[in-house]
């Protein structure tokens, strides 16, 4: 390892981040909910291909053919029954119905499959690599990761920007009764856009998998990462949380690199310091727009 | 429903009523008897009254910050981390009597959340929550990385506490330290709450905007909630590191694990969020719960969290709080009412 690869490495996580954060930053853009049982959906993605791989023995990758759709009927029947009550009751009450689950996922992942370590197998491409120069490494995975990952917010761009299930998203995000009030149905918005968020999640989380092993208690680890990624990024756009994830991901190769112990810390401190910076900022504007208090 | 006008003449303002004033008589009173618990009873319950005690602390806590403060945290185990970790490093390395390195470390927890309060107060909602928790899990990291504090593999203060006293005896001093600090902090908030600032503080978790509109200081209040909410973590804490001697820095079940709020928020919303007497109840609630399940490990936090979304979706205010409303119950009031004159 080198600086040179840290950071392209980091570049390349940087994808992986951003596709974990993206279902974080739709869900908040549409109902301005943090959810906080993202990251334990992601997991629970990464032990449903698990389940698929292991009893119908087809690859991780097939195994998002059933994923997927599972995962877009898991977010649909999630809003459906738990999230749509708790938006109704207030601000505390999603991030602490979003919490429970969190800690209810992690236990029963726990019950039902060991705390071992499993891991997802990424097939031949996982060891494979571009040598670029002696000092330098693409390996192929990071990179096909990175590509979907654009992909994917390519593809939500487009579905927000182009398409009639677009308009109507953004139209109950800036204004859900008033979107009402022109026949938009809001309570199927948010409905489509859980479940659109778990499937993003889910394909993350497969592929988060495949790279790295897991257990039942990463589900937080995954949450933060894609919260870091979504405000480093700057909340609310799509792009820019590509542009968060890779700067995490860089924050952590490049940590490592000076002591293998800081890959998180090193991404936590970089967070931490992009909200210091934020706060005192804000902190400077209120005082200008407030006057004496 | 049919609604009796009142005229404004014939209504006066109460806070005591003979119910409450006798109750919160009865409250000091308990806590005097509680005071000779060690003398009398055995240590298995001595032993599982510091439980409690500290169960009661972290509940209030929690409260204080999400119930008046309108803020969900989801990091406050940074507090009871640090505090664990500031009496190890205080007794058994520099030789400080551990009980009084409990009293230091709490200060110290007090100082620490006002660098913390200042940035992460800024944040709302889930930002807030998150935020709070990659700061637990930084400082868990930072500690699990510093070797002369046991490193990855934790720590213990059995030394330190076994050194000068007998097991009974800090059996018997532990429960003291969890009286003391419990009572200190239950009549520190209670007239907390009841003086202006406090009744700034209610008029926040009320509704934020209108406080601010109103000329309510709602980051002053925020920031002495969160100042109060992290030394009293940090004293949990200090307690639970008593309790149960050896401590590890990383994973959910840690003194640094999330686990920690999964418990805070389950009493708080049993009990009633934004109630004063509400997370006592919780705190016993999730006592009795742990006399029970806790052995199955896994689905008692099932449990845990599944009953706490189910109250969140279905009973709002919680035990205490739906008790409050359906009798006008106020056992240790905190708030003003408005009553016609008989």
């Amino acid at each position: 390892m080198n600086w040179l690869n840290a950071v392209v490495d980091g570049i390349l996580l940087g994808g992986l981040y951003a596709l974990l954060a993206t279902g974080l930053s739709l869900m908040f853009g549409v109902m301005r909910i943090i959810n906080l049982a993202h990251g334990s959906l992601a997991l629970v993605g990464a032990y449903m291909a698990y389940l698929v791989t292991e009893h119908i023995g087809i690859s991780a990758y097939l195994s998002l053919i059933i994923v997927l759709p599972g995962a877009l009927i898991v977010g649909y029947v999630l809003q459906r029954t738990v999230l749509e009550r708790s938006l109704r009751s207030g601000e505390l009450v999603p991030l602490l119905t979003t919490f429970g689950l969190l800690i209810v996922i992690a236990n029963l992942l726990q019950e039902f499959f060991s705390p071992d370590v499993r891991g997802l197998n990424p097939g031949n491409i996982g060891n494979a690599s571009w040598q670029v120069s002696s000092t330098l490494s693409i390996p192929w995975f990071d990179a096909l990761v990175l590509g979907i990952s654009i992909a994917v917010l390519g593809g939500l761009h487009l579905l927000l920007k182009r398409t009639q299930m677009g308009r109507e998203l953004r139209a109950t995000a800036a204004d859900a009764e008033t979107a009402e009030l022109v026949g938009v149905n809001a309570r199927a918005v948010y409905a489509r856009a859980t479940a659109i968020a778990v499937a993003t999640a889910a394909l993350a989380g497969v592929f988060y998998g495949m790279r790295s092993s897991f257990d039942p208690t990463v589900g937080p680890d995954e949450l933060i990462y894609a919260f870091e990624a979504v405000v480093i990024g700057g909340v609310g756009s799509l792009w820019g949380t590509l542009v968060g994830g890779i700067v995490l991901g860089v924050s952590q190769t490049v940590g490592a690199q000076i002591n293998v112990q800081y890959f998180a810390l090193a991404g936590h401190v970089v967070f931490l310091s992009v909200l210091t910076l934020r706060a005192v900022a804000q902190s400077g504007a209120v005082r200008l727009s407030w006057g004496k208090p | 429903m049919t609604t009796a006008v009142v005229r404004p003449e014939r209504m006066r303002v109460e806070r005591w009523t003979p119910v409450s004033s006798s109750f919160a008589l009865g409250v000091t009173a308990l806590l005097a008897v509680l005071a000779f618990v060690p003398l009398l009873f055995s240590e298995n319950t001595v032993n599982n009254l510091t439980q409690l005690f500290f169960l009661v602390i972290l509940a209030m806590m929690w409260n204080a910050l999400a119930g008046y403060g309108g803020l969900v945290s989801v990091g406050q185990q940074m507090f009871i981390g640090f505090g664990a970790y500031a009496v190890v490093y205080l007794s058994v390395q520099h030789s400080m009597n551990p009980y009084e390195a409990m009293v230091i470390a709490t200060v110290a927890g007090a100082a620490l959340s006002i660098p913390i309060g200042a940035v992460v107060l800024w944040l709302r909602g889930g930002a807030f929550a998150i935020g709070m928790w990659v700061l637990a899990e930084a400082i868990a990291i930072l500690v699990s990385l510093d070797s002369s504090l046991g490193g990855g593999t934790g720590t213990s203060a059995v030394l330190a506490f076994n050194l000068s006293y007998s097991p009974e005896q800090r059996l018997r001093d532990d429960y003291w330290m969890a009286l003391a600090f419990a009572a200190v902090l239950l009549v520190g908030l209670f007239v907390l709450l009841r003086s202006r600032l406090g009744a700034s503080l209610q008029a926040i978790r009320d509704d934020e905007h209108a406080a601010a509109s109103l000329g309510v200081r709602v980051l002053l209040g925020k920031g002495v909630l969160f100042v109060i909410a992290g030394a009293g973590c940090t004293a949990a804490g200090t307690i639970i590191l008593a309790w149960q001697l050896s401590i590890l820095p990383l994973g959910p079940d840690s003194i640094f694990g999330v686990n920690w709020s999964a418990e805070m928020i389950f009493m708080v919303l049993v009990g009633g969020l934004g109630t004063f007497e509400g997370p006592i109840i919780g705190a016993i609630a999730l006592y009795l719960l742990q006399q029970y399940v806790s052995n199955a490990g896994v689905w008692y936090f099932v449990l845990l969290g599944g009953i706490a979304i189910a109250v969140a979706l279905f009973l709002p205010q919680g035990l205490w709080g739906t008790l409050q409303s359906r009798t006008n119950l106020r056992l240790l009031p905190v708030g003003y009412r408005l009553r016609g004159r008989s």
